[in-house]
């Protein structure tokens, strides 16, 4: 294998932190993928291509995980406590999770509503702009990794978690709805 | 480029042989082969002159068989030796060849492997088998043409082939003795063959449309570039839906002008349709054209049909290819003023009113001067040039997504998502397992693609047996299943019990597969027939294994073995060499083989210091560019 005992961030040559340079990082993959990726190796011996596709595919992990903001977390979690663990556990946030179950219950009026394109994009708007302000929390808060601040950066990947789910759901529901018209 | 032969950045690759490669449109109704030749890629001709090869063979018991014109022409003859449709079969069960057995006049037979096969005079075939012959008689033409043997080839696949279609592709290529550099998608074959993947947009993206109206088949493909990777946001189409149903239109307007009754015989019927397609042919160019048709009661027909009357035929054909388009559009979320650019590829797209409509819908004119019958050759070809590493210092990459995503069954018959659909290849995922009862050793898991939650509803790919687990107490074992997708969207399976370390035998059971067995046992009988010995091909193929990775050596000791090597390490490579090149005489290609692995374990470090010096000056190279950010440099 490459020497990817580095982390990701070490591969792409970016500092460890949630905020990050997209266009860097971009670039840091076109550079990875040029030098590993198995079309450079067609016309190479059987070691060689294990070698690359190997390679290449870490290249895809480690830039697909970068570049999602939720993943990225998830990463920053376990780089830091050696623990990403919050799949299964949920927002204790009171508030948070009184304001989801409305955004929820608007998506399920949305199917019979006049019109339910526009209830859908209510929703999608309402909750890209509550990401919005979560990584620039996750932001500070990396910044600083102490114990206390990671424990808090959990909990606003559970809201993130949660929220993403709530998208994909509106995303399915504004595709059926178009596919009806 | 060879990972020991890598050049460092800024330095000129060393003297280069310049390897013959081609590509292949492996098409429904007729295939093709292009190569690039000084710097520009074209589709290869025949004796005759034609560069289109029908996708038909003919078998017969005494004969070889016959491949291309001669088996389409003769078809009626000999329909049931006549299989024309391989692609349609090619990857397939029995159960799906049962749902296209109404257009289908072959005789199946039913066997224990998963894969059907078609009775013919010249034995039970494979649809695999057959399309061999196609790729067989395109790779004779690129090397008569280019005069040598191929170093490999690319071949193009529609963008929703699920990994059993490509796995049989490839297979084909096996068994018609050609190395297969990559599949490609048939439309992203095209957007190259238009350059549209060099197309300076800087940090933009582009999407584009691919609209293709082939013989039998519609589809349309809305691609998205950014910087060098191709996903496809949508595939969609008609399956039946083609240029033969603008035919059929122009034939149902003869039969009533001519008046003559529409159960006609045969012979009468197949004139009327070589009629209906030049008069569309000449009305690409012509404002009419005239029609002549001796019929059967002995009265001879003539008549002249203008574009007007002929658009009027065709219109409700092309709303039904644009009512495809705008779903694609949808399911991509993308809105025709999104689309930077739009690709025709088939023969039926030099209809004008195609054209005219298509544009209107895009608001833009189609992109159409590449012959439509030829860019997706064309493109393969050019992906060929680079892959066989003919175009040093073109670092353009080419990466490709999943078209499906890929799932394990899990309990009630539910699939759980492992792989998502567009993830860009290659990937690789792993899932731990734990055994159930004590003792056990073996456990099966079940892959299948598809995008919905059924097993039922999405498609089974293969069976994984796991064996050689050891025995522990149930639920104590924790078995480490890596499934590895590699960049032409094919799966591999591997698994290791984490605790040991022990790694479990993997046997796989493909659902609509041919087993490693019976490819074997296809090759050797190709190669009896063909008066070869598969123990001679074997060895000969051993050994040029052998010599590469010699020579590959060789160069890059001499180029930075005394960089990178301590005197004893040299000295252990330096062995393992002089032992490697003293068994390269030997006539056992299975020593060869095994002397391969060992030279290459003995190298591994080596290798990987080569591998990460080279990826670190890449990266050094990119700092070097990046000067204007002094504070990231490390």
């Amino acid at each position: 294998m490459l020497d990817f005992s580095k982390n990701y961030f070490e591969l792409f040559e970016l500092p460890v932190g949630f905020a990050l340079d997209a266009k860097r990082l971009a670039e840091g993959y076109r550079t990875l993928q040029t030098a590993t990726h198995p079309d450079r190796f067609a016309v190479a011996a059987d070691h060689e291509k294990r070698w690359s596709l190997q390679a290449s595919t870490q290249v895809n992990e480690a830039y697909r995980t970068l570049k999602d903001p939720l993943a990225r977390a998830k990463y920053l979690l376990a780089l830091h406590t050696g623990d990403p663990g919050t799949t299964s556990e949920t927002s204790k946030d009171g508030a948070f999770l009184m304001e989801q179950m409305e955004l929820r219950e608007t998506l399920a009026e949305a199917q019979t509503s006049p019109n339910p394109q526009a209830a859908v994009a209510r929703v999608l708007t309402q909750l890209a702009e509550q990401s919005v302000a979560l990584d620039k929390e996750l932001e500070g808060l990396f910044a600083t990794p102490s114990p206390a601040n990671l424990e808090t950066a959990r909990e606003v990947v559970r809201k993130l978690q949660f929220m993403d789910k709530c998208r994909r759901d509106a995303e399915a529901l504004e595709s059926a709805i178009d596919g009806r018209y | 480029m060879p990972l020991l032969q890598i050049a460092e950045p800024g330095q000129s690759a060393a003297p280069h042989r310049h390897r013959l490669a081609a590509g292949i449109d492996l098409g429904t109704t007729n295939s093709l082969v292009a190569c690039v030749r000084g710097s520009v890629a074209e589709t290869l001709a025949d004796a005759q002159g034609r560069h289109l090869l029908p996708s038909v063979v003919r078998f017969s018991a005494t004969a070889p068989p016959l491949v291309g014109h001669a088996a389409r022409d003769t078809a009626a003859a000999d329909p049931l030796n006549t299989i024309a449709s391989a692609k349609r079969l090619i990857g397939r069960g029995l159960a799906d060849v049962h749902r296209l057995g109404g257009h289908l006049p072959y005789c199946f037979v039913d066997t224990d492997s998963a894969v059907p096969r078609i009775r013919t005079a010249g034995g039970d075939l494979t649809p695999v088998e057959v399309s061999a012959e196609v790729l067989k008689t395109l790779a004779r033409r690129a090397e008569d043409s280019l005069g040598g043997p191929l170093t490999g080839v690319v071949i193009t696949v529609p963008a929703y082939f699920d990994d059993a279609q490509r796995q049989a592709t490839k297979d084909a290529a096996t068994l018609a003795g050609l190395k297969v550099l990559r599949l490609l998608s048939e439309p992203t074959a095209a957007a190259v063959a238009y350059g549209l993947d060099r197309r300076d947009t800087g940090d933009e993206e582009g999407v584009h449309a691919i609209y293709d109206l082939g013989g039998g088949t519609f589809d349309i493909s809305i691609l998205r570039l950014t910087r060098g990777v191709f996903e496809v946001l949508a595939a969609g189409g008609d399956s039946a839906l083609g240029g033969d149903d603008l035919d059929r239109a122009v034939a149902h307007w003869v039969i009533e002008q001519a008046g003559i009754g529409a159960d006609n015989d045969p012979g009468t019927l197949r004139r009327l349709m070589q009629v209906a397609c030049a008069a569309k042919e000449r009305l690409s160019q012509e404002p009419s054209a005239e029609l002549q048709l001796d019929l059967p009661d002995g009265r001879h027909w003539s008549g002249t049909l203008d574009r007007a009357t002929f658009n009027a035929l065709i219109d409700p054909l092309i709303g039904r290819t644009l009512t495809a388009c705008r779903r694609a559009l949808r399911d991509a979320r993308v809105s025709t003023a999104d689309i930077d650019a739009v690709v025709l590829v088939g023969g039926s797209t030099r209809v004008p009113l195609v054209r005219e409509r298509v544009a209107e819908l895009f608001g833009r004119a189609p992109l159409g001067d590449i012959d439509p019958d030829r860019v997706v050759a064309i493109g393969a070809a050019i992906q060929a040039d680079l892959l066989a590493g003919n175009r040093p210092g073109d670092d353009l990459l080419l990466l490709d997504v999943i078209p499906l995503s890929l799932g394990i069954e899990t309990m009630g018959g539910l699939v759980e998502p492992l792989i998502p659909r567009n993830t860009t290849l290659p990937a690789a995922r792993y899932q731990e397992f734990t055994t159930f009862k004590d003792g056990q050793t073996a456990m099966a898991i079940h892959v299948l693609q598809g995008e919905r939650d059924l097993v039922a509803d999405c498609r089974s790919l293969a069976r994984f047996e796991l064996r050689g687990i050891p025995p522990m107490i149930a639920g104590a074992a924790r078995i480490r299943v890596t499934f590895e997708i590699d960049a032409d969207g094919l799966l591999r399976v591997s698994a290791a019990e984490q605790t040991s370390g022990v790694s479990a035998r993997v046997e796989v059971k493909p659902s609509y597969g041919l087993s490693d067995g019976e490819i074997e046992s296809m090759l050797r009988a190709s190669l009896e027939h063909a008066g070869e010995d598969l123990a001679a091909r074997r060895l000969h193929e051993q050994r040029l294994d052998g010599e590469r990775v010699r020579e590959a050596l060789r160069s890059a000791l001499a180029r930075d073995g005394e960089a990178l090597l301590d005197t004893a390490e040299r000295a252990r490579i330096d062995q393992a060499l002089a032992r490697f090149e003293a068994t390269l005489t030997s006539t056992e290609a299975g020593m060869i083989q095994y002397a391969i692995g060992a030279l290459e374990r003995t190298c591994a470090f080596y290798v990987e210091r080569r591998m990460n010096r080279t990826i670190h000056a890449a990266m050094a190279g990119r700092r070097v560019v990046e000067f204007v950010h002094p504070e990231q440099s490390s």
